[in-house]
């Protein structure tokens, strides 16, 4: 592993996985590639967006930078730790909220620092109302999930990633599940919170542009066995708003992501 | 009427009732039933009214009541204790389910003799058979509900560096209520059932005792009395469960639907 001590940290990447490969085994025993010798850089505070089609890998990324799925083959860390463990440094966003129903909104949001017992727990709750605040749920704090609509749980479900002060921001297609218009506002939502926490974040969407609007780099991948088809750094200045998405540039970006999705792989 | 209201849903079904009193007295009366053979509802509501009357139902209520009560309770108690290990290890199932198998196909009321021989003709014997009987529908859910989680659940458990114990504290014994009380709700009338059923077996006190008594004497009224005493406790237990069922996991849009018995 990579010991080194250096103390400027935008010269060393804060997550580096190299030649990441990750089978599958289905049900009928068979042995499935799902990525294949993958490279992944994320910079401290970036907003990296993967696209690609389904079932391309995206979603195993991120959970083997999670530690719930292990791979078959390559090397990587986050931060000083070694890849393919749990970690007590990340936050989850799920496609669908996966909140849980028995707790109140509070009661979902304070889940990670009960889970880890971290220490201060006078402040959690603080904590926890300053978060849902930050959401614009700060009234519903007391309410249960089933009360809330598709968007506001979504919300309650960033609220909670981001309640132990992760240091990375793991979110699978958190906005996938959400009618258009929610889904509109709720990249405009995140792009505020991104822009006021200044996480690092990995973002796996189907839609381009959604990728294009939220990233500072979008990594577009191809069909199964994953690899990475480019690397587009995104150079739109923020915040970003939904007008600007008709913008020359704007289209720019989608048709290069499109360009890259569509084009037909060398066999 | 509106048959979805709530003074509908309740006259209803009364109506019926006095509807259906009326022609088993008026049966009983007109074609000369012997009353051995099927007495009229006022003699079995004579037997009622005597029966609490002279404390004789208490005295034996109590008994069958302790019995169910303390059965249920602990076969609740080892459903969940047992389930709970056979759901999340896989060694632990393999080892013990033929067994389990076998004792749930098996018509546990046939254990009472061996019961009675163990311990006696007292209370501890319909405890006993009471707890197995209650056991199964319990210990049966708790196994469904414990792995019929939401995987995405779990991970998020695990995404937050939890184990297995705050994997069962947080998600899966709550995502299971659900189906513990479902469980219970079962087991709750399997108990007395349990209970009855092992007092005919033997005993020397208990409403099944009495009934057995009863039918000796050829007391027929007294028979059916009992029998509308037990429908009554039933009754009663089980919508305590689903008083319970409703309290306790709110979340559960099951637990609000309308009342079903299931055996």
């Amino acid at each position: 592993m990579n010991t080194t001590t250096t103390t400027d940290a935008s010269a060393q990447p804060f997550v580096d996985v190299r030649g990441l490969q990750v089978n599958y085994h289905t049900r009928s025993g068979e042995r499935l590639l799902a990525v294949a010798d993958m490279d992944f850089q994320l910079r401290q505070g970036e907003f990296c967006v993967i696209v690609g089609p389904s079932g391309c890998g995206k979603s195993t990324l991120l959970k083997v930078l999670a530690g719930l799925v292990q791979h078959t083959a390559g090397e990587g860390r986050i931060g000083s730790q070694p890849m393919g463990v749990t970690r007590d440094d990340i936050g989850f966003v799920f496609q669908n909220a996966t909140l849980l129903p028995w707790l109140t909104i509070l009661g979902n949001v304070l889940l990670p620092l009960r889970v880890q017992r971290r220490p201060d727990k006078a402040q959690w709750e603080a904590r926890a109302r300053e978060l849902l605040q930050v959401v614009g749920l700060g009234d519903f704090a007391d309410r249960y999930p089933a009360e809330l609509s598709g968007g506001m749980q979504q919300r309650v479900g960033m609220a909670r990633a981001l309640v132990h002060d992760p240091q990375l921001l793991l979110m699978d297609e958190p906005f996938g599940a959400l009618d258009a218009l929610t889904r509109e506002t709720m990249n405009a939502e995140l792009q505020r919170i991104w822009l006021l926490k200044q996480k690092a974040v990995v973002f796996v969407t189907h839609s381009i542009s959604e990728a294009v609007f939220l990233a500072d780099r979008i990594i577009v991948m191809s069909a199964r066995p994953g690899r990475v088809l480019a690397d587009i750094r995104v150079d739109l200045p923020r915040p970003r708003d939904m007008v600007g998405m008709d913008s020359v540039r704007f289209a720019e970006y989608s048709r290069q992501v499109r360009t890259y999705l569509y084009a037909k792989e060398p066999t | 009427m509106n048959p979805n209201s709530k003074a509908f849903r309740i006259l209803a079904p009364l109506l019926l009732f006095v509807v259906l009193i009326g022609a088993w007295e008026a049966a009983v009366n007109v074609f000369k039933i012997q009353q051995l053979i099927l007495p009229k509802p006022s003699e079995v509501l004579n037997a009622i009214i005597q029966g609490f009357k002279s404390g004789v139902y208490s005295k034996h209520l109590a008994v069958t009541a302790q019995e169910v009560v303390i059965g249920y309770a602990l076969g609740v108690s080892f459903g969940i204790a047992l389930g709970t290990p056979i759901a999340l290890s896989r060694t632990f199932e393999v080892m013990v389910y033929p067994y389990l198998l076998a004792l749930q196909t098996m018509p546990k009321i046939a254990l009472a003799p061996l019961m009675m021989i163990w311990v006696g003709f007292g209370i501890e014997s319909k405890i006993l058979i009471t707890m197995i009987v209650a056991i199964f529908p319990v210990l049966v859910n708790v196994i469904v509900g414990l792995r019929a989680v939401e995987s995405d659940r779990i991970a998020l458990i695990r995404s937050l560096k939890g184990g297995a114990w705050d994997e069962l504290i947080w998600v899966r014994l709550p995502s299971a209520a659900p189906y513990i009380f479902a469980g219970m709700k079962t087991s709750v009338v399997l108990a007395l059932l349990g209970a009855i059923a092992a007092e005919f077996v033997g005993a020397e006190a208990g409403l099944g005792y009495l009934m057995s008594q009863l039918m000796f004497k050829l007391d027929t009224p007294g028979v059916f009395a009992i029998l509308v005493v037990l429908s009554v406790i039933g009754v009663s237990l089980y919508l305590l469960a689903d008083w319970a069922h409703r309290k306790t996991v709110f979340w559960d849009a099951a637990a609000h639907e309308p009342w079903t018995p299931k055996q």
